[in-house]
């Protein structure tokens, strides 16, 4: 499967140019860029880990395509790396854009867990297959 | 029209109160002197007075009889301050290229109102002059509401900021469908549709507004199927899903159950229509609220009093009020799709859910500023008539924060509804992308769609299916304004 979190899932996997027009969009809006990964994809997974302090001052999109990179060369191709941007401005104060540029070779996706309860009524749970190994040795 | 005779006549305070019939220009309802408070609602009418009825009167007879005044003079005015309670009309315009027609400005001192409460402030402000016999007709364009009274009221339950967050979806609008046909599906069959909507790449499905519990479908049957439906596509995608469970029904008790049995099987959105009232309407925001859910409102029935620029109420004083009342999204129109609507007018609608002040601005028909004080947003939802092939006109007219509602467009797809929601979504993702580079979608949007359509079959396919089907018409409601509104003399 393919998870489609994120503004660019249904299209074919970005190129680092392509992500350098999207973090340089951001950057002209005033948001902060971060990288982000994680090695547990669930939908409800809000806190990915951060690979730094979120760029407020980075002007230029080079130097986020470069934390990008580094990032990559310890988690590519076994952890999801996402861009967020985030908009400090009043009444917003949220993320602006987020979207995968990394994800690992197999996605083995979800399980859906039905509890029966209260009659018809059901009780669902969303459970990533591969969570169930331990942090780092997941994918 | 002749030119307006705007005197006011100073009377004595004891022929004022003298028993009979007065004008109510002379009662103190014109005052063109008048400088409106800060803290003053503000409402702008478009009155129609009969013909041989005089503009100023009738304007301030709309003023009296949403405020004090009856038809004769009552002595028991005296035992109150009644200067402060009268509603003051002070300004009166000719509509430009509308012989007989007049713009009315109309204030109310904030004690008037309750706080935080729509029913009382649409009982005093439309309760009482639309039947007034001296008039052809009434219609009320817009409303100033002063921070002062906007800040009495909780607003949208969640609000587009904290609906993203806990959808986890930004950068994008989000993609919707109304399940169709809107009668008829059993239980079984309606989730069937949401599950293949949701797993093809929409964010959303929606009960239309008349599914509620009929003999074909028991509301508890829909509920259980569409949230097997929505579980189901959100494991299969990894992606928060939801689907708009319509809990309108014929009294409150029973909104509440359909609410809470919502809840219980995990829903994260509940929709109700326009016609349960205003109160009903509030109750459920308070509801929302209390339990973290996203509120849906359908605009069902709008159109009988805001389609018609002579009579009623313009939707842009509904969108006001629902903002109010704490809907997180309402219907507010395509422009391009089979549905009413003015793209200036349309645009108006838009600013007034989504910004947090609001320029006046004549040619969206925004009469007032309005400040919105921190007011959470609420999300505008395009829906009607619209496909993945109009993409890039949707996008430029409505922005990203917006839900894209396509039914039709998504469930005819030729291939399938899977096919159907991956067009619609593949269309959306690529042409966000092409803007955020800095490309001209308005101009450039058939290229970029066919561009994407060559790594998506169903794109190409439903680009070739509905072509440029467009609903042009022209629109009953648009703005009337001078661009420099003036008073006439």
């Amino acid at each position: 499967m393919r998870i489609t979190q994120g503004a660019f899932s249904f299209l074919p996997d970005l190129t680092d140019e392509q992500i350098a027009k999207q973090v340089q969009y951001c950057i002209d809006k005033g948001w902060a860029v971060n990288v982000e990964f994680t090695d547990d994809p669930h939908p409800r997974n809000t806190y990915w880990e951060m690979w730094a302090m979120p760029m407020f001052d980075v002007k230029d999109a080079a130097g986020v395509m470069f934390e990008l990179n580094e990032c990559r060369k310890t988690y590519g191709g076994r952890q999801y790396i996402r861009i967020s941007a985030f908009d400090a401005t009043h009444t917003w104060e949220s993320l602006r854009l987020s979207f995968i540029t990394d994800r690992p070779a197999d996605e083995p996706g979800f399980a859906l867990e039905r509890q029966e309860v209260d009659g018809r009524a059901m009780r669902y749970t969303t459970r990533s297959y591969a969570a169930n190994q331990p942090e780092g040795s997941r994918y | 029209m002749n030119a307006i005779d705007k005197t006011t006549t100073a009377e004595t305070k004891r022929d004022r109160y003298a028993a009979g019939v007065m004008e109510y220009r002379k009662m103190g309802y014109w005052e063109p002197d008048y400088e409106p408070k800060d803290t003053d609602v503000i409402a702008l009418f478009r009155v129609t007075p009969q013909d041989g009825v005089d503009p100023i009167e009738a304007s301030a007879a709309v003023a009296g009889e949403s405020s004090t005044a009856t038809w004769t003079v009552v002595w028991t005015d005296r035992l109150t301050a009644h200067d402060k309670y009268r509603a003051k009309c002070y300004r009166v315009d000719p509509v430009p290229n509308s012989p007989g027609s007049y713009f009315a400005y109309i204030a109310y001192d904030l004690d008037l109102f309750e706080n935080g409460s729509i029913a009382n402030l649409s009982a005093s402000i439309i309760g009482n002059v639309f039947g007034f016999k001296p008039l052809k007709a009434l219609r009320l364009e817009d409303m100033r509401l002063p921070v002062a009274y906007v800040k009495t009221f909780d607003g949208p339950a969640t609000g587009i900021v904290v609906e993203r967050e806990r959808l986890d979806k930004f950068g994008r609008p989000l993609l919707g469908a109304t399940v169709k046909p809107k009668l008829g599906l059993s239980g079984r069959n309606y989730g069937r549709v949401v599950y293949e909507a949701l797993k093809g790449g929409l964010d959303f499905t929606k009960d239309d507004e008349n599914i509620n519990s009929q003999p074909f479908m028991h509301w508890r049957d829909r509920f259980l199927y569409c949230m097997e439906a929505v579980n189901k596509a959100q494991a299969q995608t990894g992606e928060i899903k939801g689907t708009y469970l319509n809990i309108t029904a014929g009294t409150m008790e029973e909104m509440y159950e359909r609410a809470e049995f919502a809840k219980s099987l995990g829903s994260n959105i509940v929709m109700i229509d326009l016609i349960i009232g205003y109160t009903a309407i509030q109750s459920m925001a308070k509801w929302a609220r209390r339990n973290d859910m996203i509120l849906h409102l359908h605009r069902a029935g709008h159109s009988t009093y805001t389609r018609q620029k002579s009579h009623g109420v313009s939707f842009r004083v509904i969108t006001k009020w629902m903002r109010l009342a704490g809907v997180d999204h309402i219907h507010a129109g395509t422009v391009v799709g089979k549905l009413e609507g003015d793209p200036h007018t349309t645009k108006g609608y838009y600013d007034l859910c989504r910004e947090d002040f609001v320029p006046q601005n004549l040619a969206h028909g925004i009469f007032f500023d309005q400040p919105w004080a921190s007011t959470r947003k609420l999300m505008p939802v395009a829906s009607g008539g619209i496909h993945a092939g109009q993409m890039h006109q949707l996008i430029d007219l409505l922005g990203e924060d917006v839900v894209l509602q396509f039914g039709g467009g998504t469930i005819g797809h030729p291939m399938g509804i899977q096919a159907g929601a991956q067009a619609n979504r593949v269309a959306l993702e690529c042409m966000i992308l092409a803007r955020n580079e800095g490309r001209d979608i308005l101009h450039e949007g058939p290229e970029i769609l066919k561009e994407a359509a060559r790594h998506c079959l169903p794109l190409k396919q439903a680009l070739e299916t509905w072509k440029d089907v467009t609903f042009n018409y022209s629109s009953t409601d648009t703005p009337d304004f001078v661009p420099q509104a003036t008073a006439a003399e």
